[in-house]
């Protein structure tokens, strides 16, 4: 018997050794030098869940990709020297004017080197593509609950890149040393300084002696090509790997549990995906830099402590403290013959640093008050935890209003409205809104509960409108499939709360924990479930079947094809002809 | 003169004719507009100022400007103390040719800025009006064009007045009227408006009367020259070549983010739909086993 015409497999065909190819000799001889076989196996076969918000990080993946491509190519010609030249290059406005070597090397990357002002513009989109985008990931995390148990530490993570990511944007709008950046770098000169004791000192350390000096250029060249792209590059690296390791999460779904994931495997499905998308993300870079003008620093000309332009802003990622600095009244106060510049030292030493703070801590806090220590890998909807979709809404509606603050001359000019007046709004709104925000947003998750609640229980509304013999109108209602009542329904109840936290339970068990903090931490518990809508019982759903049922019986007379419900998109149309019956 | 004759009697026949009226209203607009661009006054440096010119002037004062600027030019103060309208003894010509004949003036209400309109008069009628304001005090006088045009110098003088004239702008305009002239916010809604595309003459007189919130430049601040070369600085940035791609309006960073989330986030999130939304086909060929 020739055992190589044996199938060993249940294809049609049996399996045979073919001549082994030279590709594959070449695998072979590294796989038994590298073992690849063996992590190939697993991980190339490794399976992502689909859904476009799973994506979104991605974009901040690629982006830096592109950031580490064209960066690349403009150190090539940057020179990050503070020393003085005179310009000869192409650029006619400009000729003959003295200014430092940095300024002068970004006007011959912009005019003389082919392909400069591309990759210069294309690196600047890049940076703020890099920074938009970590922020919309962070924000389809927090508002489907991926920052629960066990994925915290990769929060944290991600929150560190989102902080260097932004200092890496200033360290790298402060390199070219135009008129723009150089106030950006004597605005931070300010910020050190406001620091109590010791910010002369800091900036002493920073500038190399009195602003501007001769090293700052050199030394933000360093933090900006080396010291913060190794730190972004382990970092992300520990996200995907921690990625990896926890396994994506995924949308509730018949067939999804919190033991699996159920998508297409890394090859060849995602590999083509992700590879196609870094293509787009590189697309819109290059099309955003062939297109529009970004930083024309041959328009901002060298910087000179001595000038400044209306109009100076940061980049936008910077902009909300910008707008806070904007917007604070101007307190100082004097001890023992030292100024404290509170309306500079709040705003932008202090706020900022807070609002980190609280953003890293968000998922602990959140463990803290519902005191939950399950693991979780399947994704909350936003509206099915009001309270925490509501804080974050708050904090973005507090971040969105700091931030257009910082534009506040912008828009005054734009839309003919008084500055001052811009300012005191905004001073009102940054508080009274996000407040605002919180509330509208918790009901409104509530009442889209509610509204979750009501399909489940009396069917979907299928926009036929029935007249019964005493001529009265009324809109079937059918009930939901059952694929999509079981996603709307994997949920966890909420725990019961009652508002008020009692040392003793009712089996005469000391509660764990006394004290001040666990009483604020029952009263954010009572926040956070109180006013949800929980998910109805089973005897709630059997009745409502129940009652359809009997709807159904008083209209079966009606029930024909030609009604055309079947073509709603909830049934099997295959077997279905319209106007059939 | 028969001929004539008779080409007069086929014309009259046609007098009532459709057209008629309109080809005397044509003939009749020819002859003024020809008539005008003869007889107008090409510069006020030119033909001096005549009493005629002063009387029209007068004449349109009192009927434009006085109820602010009193039946003399010398000012009105509200009861509370305020200002009306400043005196504009002293002021000159040019002051009122960059008001007047930027449309700012006659002002629709007092406001926290004089935008720019339509003008509401004539070349010949802000003429007069110049010269009857010119009549109540010495002032600068209407510039020349020969005082801000580039024109007499060699390629290498325009470029050194050209990169001058850019650092001069740089120190001293662009605080409040941006890097690029597109304007920026002035306290309590006023503001420092766009200056790209605004004609030379109105940028000097602006330079040399300092008009609302707009400090004056006089000759000793910036000599003649030198506000020539930041008028050739100016339209040299008009004429270059949006070197970078569209420039979002010149507003600075600003724009650039909401480019960067619109459309970049836009399209890299849009995208991102489009790449989910088209997940794998199986082969719906069924093996035969």
């Amino acid at each position: 018997m020739d055992t190589s015409k044996v199938a060993t497999s249940n294809a049609t065909t049996a399996a045979t050794a073919s001549k082994p190819s030279k590709i594959g000799a070449l695998g072979n001889w590294a796989d038994e030098r590298l073992g690849l076989a063996a992590m190939g196996k697993k991980n190339l076969r490794k399976v992502f869940p689909d859904h476009w918000s799973f994506m979104l990080g991605e974009i901040a993946l690629w982006s830096f990709v592109v950031l580490l491509l064209t960066g690349v190519f403009l150190t090539l010609w940057f020179v990050p020297s503070m020393g003085e030249v005179q310009y000869n290059g192409t650029y006619e406005q400009l000729r003959g004017v003295h200014m430092s070597e940095a300024f002068a090397s970004s006007l011959n990357i912009s005019f003389d080197v082919r392909g400069g002002l591309l990759m210069r513009q294309m690196h600047h989109w890049a940076a703020m593509l890099f920074v938009a985008s970590m922020m919309i990931h962070l924000l389809r995390v927090f508002f489907t609950g991926a920052h629960r148990k066990p994925r915290e530490l990769n929060w944290v993570i991600g929150c560190l890149l989102l902080i260097l990511g932004t200092l890496e944007g200033f360290t790298g709008y402060s390199l070219p040393d135009d008129l723009l950046s150089g106030t950006g770098i004597r605005a931070a000169d300010g910020f050190i300084k406001a620091s109590p004791v010791v910010g002369t000192y800091m900036s002493f350390l920073l500038f190399g002696g009195e602003f501007p000096g001769e090293s700052i250029i050199p030394r933000l060249y360093v933090v900006h090509i080396l010291l913060i792209p190794g730190l972004l590059l382990a970092l992300v690296a520990a996200h995907m790997l921690l990625l990896v390791y926890h396994k994506h999460t995924q949308w509730p779904g018949p067939g999804r549990t919190e033991k699996n994931v159920v998508g297409y495997p890394m090859l060849p499905v995602y590999a083509a995906k992700a590879g196609g998308f870094f293509f787009i993300v590189f697309g819109v870079t290059a099309l955003l830099g062939g297109l529009l003008s970004i930083n024309p620093v041959w328009k901002y000309g060298p910087y000179d402590p001595s000038k400044v332009t209306a109009g100076s802003q940061p980049d936008w990622y910077m902009g909300w403290p910008d707008g806070a600095l904007r917007i604070m009244p101007g307190i100082e106060s004097e001890i023992w013959g030292h100024t404290i510049s509170w309306n500079v030292m709040l705003p932008i030493l202090i706020l900022p640093v807070v609002m980190f703070i609280i953003l890293l801590l968000l998922p602990f806090i959140e463990a803290w008050v519902t005191g939950d220590k399950r693991e979780h890998h399947l994704l909350q909807r936003p509206r099915n935890a009001p309270t925490r979709t509501a804080t974050m809404v708050a904090l973005m509606t507090m971040y969105g209003l700091f931030w257009a603050a910082g534009g506040n001359d912008i828009i005054a000019i734009r839309l003919h409205l008084s500055i001052n007046q811009i300012t005191y709004f905004m001073r009102a709104a940054v508080v009274i809104g996000p407040v605002l925000a919180f509330i509208i947003t918790r009901r409104w998750c509530i009442s889209l509960q509610r509204k979750d609640n009501e399909t489940l229980l009396h069917g979907y509304e299928t926009g036929i409108i029935m007249r019964s013999p005493e001529g009265g109108y009324t809109e079937r209602h059918l009930p939901l499939p059952a694929s999509t009542a079981y996603t709307l329904t994997a949920r966890h109840r909420d725990p019961e709360v009652n508002g008020h936290h009692e040392a003793v339970d009712a089996n005469g068990v000391a509660a764990p924990g006394t004290g001040r903090l666990e009483g604020l931490r029952t009263r954010l518990r009572t926040l956070m479930w109180s006013d949800n809508v929980q998910k109805p019982t089973r005897e709630e759903l059997d009745e409502g079947h129940h009652h359809a049922e009997h709807e159904h019986e008083l209209q079966a007379g009606l029930d024909h094809s030609a009604d055309g419900h079947q073509f709603d998109g909830h049934h099997l149309v295959e077997d279905e002809t319209l106007r059939g019956h | 003169m028969r001929l004539l004759n008779r080409s007069a009697g086929r014309l009259s026949r046609h007098r009532r004719g459709p057209l008629a009226g309109v080809a005397v209203l044509l003939l009749a607009l020819l002859s003024v507009g020809g008539l005008y661009t003869l007889f107008s006054p090409a510069s006020a440096d030119e033909t001096a100022a005549s009493a005629d010119q002063v009387a029209q002037g007068r004449e349109l004062f009192l009927v434009s400007c006085a109820f602010c600027h009193g039946q003399n030019g010398e000012g009105v103060r509200t009861t509370s103390g305020d200002q009306l309208g400043p005196s504009l003894v002293g002021v000159g010509s040019a002051a009122v040719d960059f008001q007047v004949g930027t449309g700012r003036m006659p002002m629709v209400q007092p406001g926290a800025q004089v935008p720019r309109k339509p003008e509401t008069f004539s070349d010949e009628e802000i003429a007069a009006l110049g010269a009857y304001v010119a009549s109540l005090g010495p002032g600068p006088a209407v510039p020349d064009e020969g005082d801000y045009s580039l024109e007499g110098l060699s390629d290498e003088e325009r470029e050194a007045a050209i990169v001058r004239g850019g650092q001069i702008f740089l120190t001293n305009c662009t605080a409040c009227h941006n890097f690029e002239g597109s304007g920026g916010a002035m306290p309590r809604g006023g503001y420092a408006p766009k200056i790209r595309g605004v004609e030379p003459r109105y940028i000097y007189e602006a330079l040399l009367t300092g008009p609302q919130n707009m400090p004056n430049f006089s000759n000793g601040n910036l000599s003649p020259d030198e506000k020539r070369d930041v008028i050739a600085y100016l339209g040299s940035l008009e004429e270059m070549p949006n070197y970078g791609g569209f420039g979002l309006g010149g507003l600075g960073p600003v724009t650039e983010g909401l480019a960067a989330w619109i459309l970049g986030i836009g399209l890299c999130v849009g995208a991102a739909v489009w790449i989910a939304a088209h997940t794998t086909r199986t082969n719906k060929k069924k093996v035969d086993a």
